[in-house]
């Protein structure tokens, strides 16, 4: 009775896992009022967090870039991507891929940087290719740019220094290689 | 031409031939192009129940369904409405006014912001900020609502626009959206080893949803559960799509589903869900839900798939689509029928053991359960029954037997009191030869009774049979079992006299305290020309039973 071919209900696995790792979602979206208050709004509902976000233009204006970062241990990213791809101004979601991705963050710090101390924070700049772009009598702002671990490392370097106030970009990302 | 007046060339190159709404002065513009538009304008006496009247129009017909509402109150008014149609994937497009171009941003008379308000409950919303815009609008929102899985879209049309000199010609191709392709035909490998799987389960249950209703799949639904004898339950919104005559029918699940149903979805091996979405009223206690089965799921939102219950056999499509191909795929396995004889006794047995029953009452006595029944004796079963929310509706669902879907018109996901009198005009305008029957509780009638102006006025004969047991009994009956009977809010006194308002407003009001007369009552109600409500009062303190207590398991059913 050709149950052979059948399939064993046993060998049937069900697919709905955490992937445990940071996720970076590119979305690209119509460029029009209110998608990205749609994108929040989803992740609130739905009770997802988000770790860092950036939007910002593309090379077609029609169209912008959501970048958005969060967590696999807590979220089941398939629900996350297909939840997004309801909203009707989603156009394209891509769940970028870590080895192929090169994903950036920009940060700005101001440290309290007497006299003394100065030349060991333009040391530590140095290190971390960052930038003095503003020099006052009290205080420097320093620029760097990188991976958010990179930033972070920089961040615990500072703060000894008396970081006075800092700022990050969410984090923005592109697929290496040519397609 | 005017942009008004471009909408409604463009509602009616949509097929539309109903409005439910209410004017105000952001859609001034548009109610002055009603007058001239060749559809009629169904006056409603409060913008929500214009929403729910769209809803149940779109429910009888399987057409979208239409409202209106003004700027601010008129339509924040239509928001239960929308959030409404959104649990239940019903196709409705609502248009608002909104306050001039000028005026949005100024806290202007009677500005709200109804998109951001709407945000999570919308499938789709746009407001308008281009005239020419406004008919495009209006082919898009038709075309998101009534497409891949159902929902409202919202068009938010500022008053100046609506004014504007536009030109518009209708669209000769069909709407195409970048961001926007429902998948509908299936992946036919995974359709393959579904129907293996199904070959090989000795234990397998049909749970069916309405999505099947959406679908227009009963015919195909039939042939499928023919092609072996599978079981087959549905749930609250899927009722019709399945007769409920037929031998392989259990009854609904979940939590006032049969204990057949429930036992059976306890013990499968195989669970094919079809256009329903594990909603918590069917799974419990989601960790103990049908422990051992393997889980297929055919449905047209791919986030539906593993969204609650994880999923063994996904297939996203339309079911009137995949169900034909997995018959087939089945049909060619010729699988062994009587590897289903022991489940079948098995399933017998627990229908033997708990048929749906009821204490009978006293002499004379209603028991609402027994109201259901004369309401299906006197409808010949064959009525479309609208409801509101609460045992009534589930006693509706349990005891009236739907055999053809588009019959059951409910609030099932947000359990909206007061849908059902609405729904129930919608429903008639929409099917002015069927016999419409709202079964309501005197809870939730009073919530829109108001729609018995517009059933009067516009001339709608819906028929009303209350069951009044003088409380809220759903939520009395929660406090009675899980509240150790301290009552609270759920005393409905014993305002009003229903004969006396029904009459107040024009309609035909009875009333019917005792069972022997029942039958005849409600005939009296239906041959009534004319609108016509019949208070009937049933024993108070009735408990709906069987039950699932909120948070437990299937097994562990009460009553
Ligand atoms: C007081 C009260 C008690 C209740 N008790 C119960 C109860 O005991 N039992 C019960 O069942 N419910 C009960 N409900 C209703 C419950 O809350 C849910 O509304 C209901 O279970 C959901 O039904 P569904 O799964 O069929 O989904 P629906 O909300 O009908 O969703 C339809 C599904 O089908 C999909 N779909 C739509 N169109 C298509 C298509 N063309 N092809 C494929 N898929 C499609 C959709 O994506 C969606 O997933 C109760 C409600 C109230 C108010
Ligand atoms: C708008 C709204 N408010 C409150 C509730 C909570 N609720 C659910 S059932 C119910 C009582 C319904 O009473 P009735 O219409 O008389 O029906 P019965 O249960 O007595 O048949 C209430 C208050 C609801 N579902 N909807």
């Amino acid at each position: 009775m050709g149950t052979s071919e059948l399939i064993r209900l046993e060998d049937l696995q069900a697919s709905r896992t955490l992937s445990g790792r940071k996720h970076v979602l590119s979305i690209l979206v119509e460029n029009r009022p209110g998608v990205l208050a749609r994108v929040a709004g989803l992740f609130s509902r739905r009770g997802f967090n988000i770790d860092t976000l950036a939007v910002g233009p593309t090379d077609d204006a029609n169209v912008s870039r959501i970048t958005l970062t969060l967590d696999g241990a807590v979220h089941p990213i398939d629900q996350v991507t297909k939840q997004l791809h309801k909203l009707i101004n989603v156009l394209k979601i891509r769940d970028m891929e870590p080895s192929e991705t090169v994903a950036r963050e920009m940060a700005l710090f101001k440290v309290s940087a007497a006299v003394e101390n100065r030349a060991e924070i333009v040391q530590f700049a140095e290190i971390f290719r960052a930038k003095i772009v503003d020099v006052s009598r009290r205080a420097l702002i320093v620029e760097v740019t990188g991976s958010h671990d990179k930033i972070g490392a920089f961040e615990s370097m500072l703060r000894p220094h008396g970081l006075l106030e800092m700022v990050r970009t969410g984090e923005v990302a592109l697929t290496r290689g040519g397609d | 031409m005017r942009a008004a007046d471009a909408m409604m060339e463009a509602l009616r190159a949509e097929g539309v031939d109903h409005i439910f709404g209410i004017p105000g002065g952001a859609n001034l513009p548009t109610y002055d192009a009603i007058v001239g538009a060749d559809l009629r304008h169904v006056q409603a006496r409060h913008e929500q129940a214009a929403g729910h009247a769209a809803e149940g129009y779109a429910w009888a017909s399987g057409r979208t369904g239409v409202a209106f509402g003004t700027s601010g109150p008129g339509a924040t008014n239509l928001v239960t409405a929308i959030a409404d149609a959104m649990m239940d994937s019903v196709p409705v497009v609502f248009v608002t006014g909104q306050v001039r171009t000028d005026l949005i941003g100024t806290d202007g008379f009677q500005e709200a912001d109804i998109v951001g308000i709407t945000l999570p409950i919308v499938k789709h919303s746009v407001m308008i900020t281009d005239a020419a815009q406004i008919p495009v609008a209006i082919h898009e929102a038709f075309h998101i609502a009534s497409t891949g899985r159902p929902g409202p879209v919202l068009v938010d049309v500022p008053q100046d626009l609506s004014k504007e000199e536009i030109t518009y010609e209708p669209p000769t191709s069909p709407v195409e959206l970048a961001g926007y392709r429902p998948n509908t035909e299936g992946n036919s490998k995974q359709i393959r080893i579904a129907a293996k799987a199904l070959a090989n389960s000795k234990r397998p249950v049909i749970y069916t949803g309405g999505g099947v209703i959406k679908a227009e799949a009963s015919a195909e639904l039939r042939e499928f559960c023919a092609a072996d004898r599978f079981p087959v339950t549905s749930t609250l919104m899927g009722l019709g799509a399945f007769p409920s005559d037929d031998p392989a029918w259990l009854g609904m699940l979940g939590m006032h589903g049969t204990r057949s149903a429930n036992y059976s979805m306890d013990e499968a091996d195989l669970i094919v869900a079809i256009g329903a979405r594990f909603d918590d009223r069917i799974t419990g206690k989601l960790s103990e839900f049908a422990p051992n089965a393997k889980f297929i799921h055919i449905d047209i939102d791919p986030a539906e798939i593993s969204k609650n219950v994880p999923v063994h056999i996904p297939i996203v499509g339309d079911v009137a689509k995949v169900l034909p191909k997995l018959t087939r795929e089945y049909q060619a396995l010729q699988t062994d029928p009587s590897r289903l004889d022991g489940w079948w006794s098995r399933i017998n047995a627990w229908q033997d053991e708990y048929p749906l029953t009821y204490e009978p009452g006293s002499e004379g006595e209603i028991k609402p359960q027994a109201m259901i029944q004369a309401m299906h004796r006197v409808t010949g079963g064959d009525a479309i029954i609208t409801s509101d929310v609460g045992q009534h509706q589930m006693w509706t669902a349990q005891y009236y037997g739907f055999n053809k879907p588009r019959r059951w018109i409910n609030s099932g996901g947000l359990g909206t009191m007061g849908y059902g009198l609405p729904a129930a005009i919608g429903a008639k305008v929409a099917c002015p030869d069927e016999q419409v029957v709202c079964l309501s509780g005197d809870g939730s009638l009073i919530m829109n009774v108001q729609e018995l102006a517009t059933a009067v006025n516009e001339d709608i004969p819906v028929k009303v049979f209350l069951m009044n047991n003088g409380f809220m009994g759903m939520v009395r009956q929660w406090q009675e079992l899980f509240w150790d009977g301290n009552y609270s809010g759920v005393d409905n006194g014993p305002s009003p006299d229903w004969v006396k308002l029904s009459e107040a407003f024009g309609a035909k009001g009875l009333r019917c305290d005792d069972s022997a007369d029942l039958d005849e009552m409600m005939q009296a109600t239906l041959d009534h020309d004319g609108p016509a409500l019949l208070d009937v009062r049933v024993s108070p303190r009735e408990n709906c039973y069987p039950m699932i207590p909120a948070g437990s398991a299937a097994r562990d059913m009460v009553g």
